[in-house]
């Protein structure tokens, strides 16, 4: 039973300011359409949707032939890059906006969460923001005051519930949208990357509850999200958009990795530097011998390569670490330049070309790199978190053991003397 | 197969509103009649006593510029209330005008979120409004006993059954008007400037500071007697007054006025809803 259907999906839109300039289009298409009884002459321009290039014409589409089916029960995960269409296929399945062209079915009550606390009112109080925002996805006020407990629970802001909303934490906002999203029993739920906000324990609070909806009730879930950790451990299928196309549709594992891999030639390592302090200027990063900021460690792999060249105007008391994590971002190693020396004094042009020692077997999966320059304890002088992404080949045991995939990287054995 | 089928394509019929969608909101429409009166008094000392303070400032000031100073009849009837009578109308018909008229504009960040029917916005503020008219009505009435215990020559004609009927005329007005002004403000604003402009000159083509029975220039008669609010606010004192126009063909045109307005603007309404996310 399919949940979902997509058919020939697109959505077009036009690209700068609406202006005098609009208008002599909208009396073409008026003129086309309703009068000469034509297709809509702007519909068959417009650009894929790259965000990146300069295109010709004024219209995009952010979406454009997409077609695919979910099957009820299911839990999709939907992956990309930034401006690929992931909010856009999710606003038109939510009926915020309606498509340009192609059409979708679904059968079912459909929930969505594009962004959570939807029409919280901050002078009023979360009782009654409770009974607002529920009933502004749908629910009737006699299904909310029997959940109301259920939803205050969930929450756990029982403290504040007769409190206005204006005065709660970002973090308390969002878990109470959560929890009224999370019990309005929807068919069809559509999350739009809303878990950044809370804490960790919430956020395996939410995401526990997804995999509630969609296991324990049969409902369908589409889930869009940049943290792959989270997409992986929630879906089952994924979908990969590019530039408003689907590029992959498949297994969530083969998707995740896929695109994962295909970041290799978009980015570079120095490209992941978040601040940088005036005095410092960086002109390469290579790690595993490579700039780019995904690369693989490979079976029997027994060093990473770590060079860093760049210029310095006069920064004394530095150190340089490497800090190694797991795909939730739980660091799992630290690599300072500076361990057994006293700390670096960097002026003019310097480099460094270091190997670090890997432990013997590393388990199959993914380790991000945070890279930072700093003054231990007084300030930074280069911050690039997850500026780089290794794909560990790994040790996979071959007896035959279901290991999940995110149990750990280092694989103990026996030491045989 | 109990569950609804929702269908999403670009295609319209012109006319799709589902009517049994916004019923089974119900609640949702409650709830924002709810919220729009009470996020109104939040963080006021005087609160609903503003309600009061404004018709009896425009009545004062009505008093003095045109009775006192242009000296228009008011047929015999004492201006505070004449005035009262004409504008507690005029403010309600006002308010649901312009507040429906933004419903796209204010609440862009709730409609770019989530879907429900967009017409629940509209009705609630037509619905919340009658609050804000009750309590201006009783300031009304309480005049009106005044007068009327002073030895005014006043009286209650048997048009005020009719009442109900004027408060959905006006209501329907104001809501017709309101939605298709606000569907046609999404995309281009010009419209919003010249609108300010344009209740403020139809408030003075309505007879509200001055009896229609002083206006003997034909065509302007004619102008005035096509605007559908003059039959509105003449019926409503003639039934409170004992004084004023009161003709069933008129009462006639401004309900039929009201329903075609009515069917365009949820038409219209419904049309941009589907898309205006993109181009307000």
């Amino acid at each position: 039973m399919d949940a979902i259907t997509f058919e020939g999906v697109g959505k077009q839109y036009r690209l700068g300011t609406v202006s005098s300039g609009t208008i002599s289009h909208d009396l073409n298409r008026w003129w086309a359409v309703n009068v000469m009884h034509k297709e809509d002459p702007y519909l068959k321009i417009g650009e894929t949707n790259d965000r990146a290039h300069k295109g010709e014409s004024e219209y995009v589409w952010a979406l454009k032939d997409i077609n695919f089916k979910v099957e009820e029960g299911d839990v999709v995960g939907i992956i990309g890059k930034n401006g690929a269409g992931k909010s856009t296929l999710l606003k038109l399945l939510s009926r915020v906006t309606a498509p340009t062209t192609g059409k979708i079915t679904a059968y079912g009550r459909i929930a969505s969460l594009l962004e959570v606390g939807t029409g919280f009112h901050p002078e009023m109080t979360g009782r009654e923001n409770i009974y607002m925002n529920g009933a502004i996805m749908g629910m009737t006020k006699a299904e909310i005051t029997r959940k109301l407990d259920e939803i205050v629970d969930f929450s756990g802001c029982e403290r504040y519930i007769d409190t206005p909303v204006k005065r709660y934490s970002s973090g308390m906002t969002v878990r109470l949208g959560f929890a009224i999203a999370a019990h309005l029993e929807p068919d069809i739920l559509v999350v739009d990357e809303v878990l950044a906000v809370g804490d960790a324990e919430f956020q395996k609070k939410a995401i526990g509850k997804m995999q509630d909806i969609s296991h324990g009730g049969g409902r369908t879930v589409l889930f869009v999200s940049h943290n792959m950790a989270a997409v992986k451990s929630l879906c089952k299928t994924g979908i990969l958009l590019e530039n408003g196309r689907i590029k992959q549709l498949g297994g969530i594992f083969d998707v995740v990795n896929s695109y994962l891999s295909e970041q290799e030639s978009y980015f570079l390592i120095k490209d992941n530097i978040q601040t940088i302090d005036k005095d410092l200027i960086i002109n390469k990063i290579m790690i595993n011998g490579t700039e780019s900021s995904v690369s693989r460690i490979t079976h029997n792999q027994p060093t990473l390569s770590f060079q860093i060249e760049g210029k310095a105007n006069n920064i004394s008391n530095a150190e340089i670490c490497l800090i190694l994590k797991n795909n939730n971002g739980e660091a799992l190693a630290l690599f300072s330049l500076s361990e057994d020396s006293p700390l670096l004094t960097l002026d003019g042009e310097f480099h460094f070309s270091k190997k670090i020692l890997l432990p013997e077997r590393l388990h199959h999966g993914m380790i991000r790199i945070d890279l930072h320059i700093h003054q231990p304890n007084v300030q930074y002088y280069l911050v690039a978190n997850n500026c780089c992404c290794l794909d560990v080949e790994g040790y996979i045991p071959a007896t035959g053991q279901i290991r999940s995939i995110n149990s750990g990287f280092i694989t103990l054995i026996e030491k045989n003397d | 197969m109990g569950k609804p089928v929702t269908i999403i394509t670009p295609q319209h019929r012109l006319w799709e509103v589902d009517f049994r969608e916004i019923w089974r909101y119900r609640d949702l429409v409650d709830l924002f009649v709810k919220r729009n009166i009470v996020v109104q008094y939040k963080q006021t000392i005087l609160g609903p006593l503003w309600y009061l303070i404004q018709p009896l400032l425009t009545v004062l000031m009505n008093m003095v510029v045109f009775g006192g100073i242009a000296k228009i009849s008011t047929d015999g009837v004492p201006q505070a209330l004449f005035y009262m009578a004409g504008n507690v109308c005029w403010f309600y018909f006002a308010d649901c005008l312009n507040q429906t008229a933004t419903t796209f504009t204010t609440n862009q960040a709730m409609f770019g979120k989530v879907y429900f029917p967009r017409l629940v916005v509209p009705i609630a503020t037509v619905i919340s409004n009658l609050l804000r008219f009750g309590i201006q009505m009783g300031l009304f009435v309480g005049f009106y006993l005044y007068f009327f215990f002073t030895g005014a020559d006043i009286h209650l004609t048997w048009a005020a059954f009719l009442i109900p009927l004027l408060i959905v005329l006006l209501a329907g007005l104001g809501l017709g008007f309101g939605i298709l002004v606000s569907s046609m403000t999404t995309k281009y604003r010009d419209l919003t400037i010249l609108f300010t402009f344009i209740v403020q000159l139809w408030m003075y083509g309505t007879p509200i500071v001055y009896p229609l029975s002083i206006v003997t220039h034909s065509t302007l008669r004619l102008f005035i007697m096509a605007n559908p609010m003059t039959f509105v606010i003449e019926a409503f004192k003639y039934a409170t007054l004992g004084q004023g126009y009161f003709s069933w063909l008129g009462l006639g045109y401004s309900f039929a006025f009201m329903c075609v307005l009515l069917v365009v603007g949820v038409m219209v309404f419904n049309k941009v809803q589907r898309t205006f996310m993109d181009t307000v």
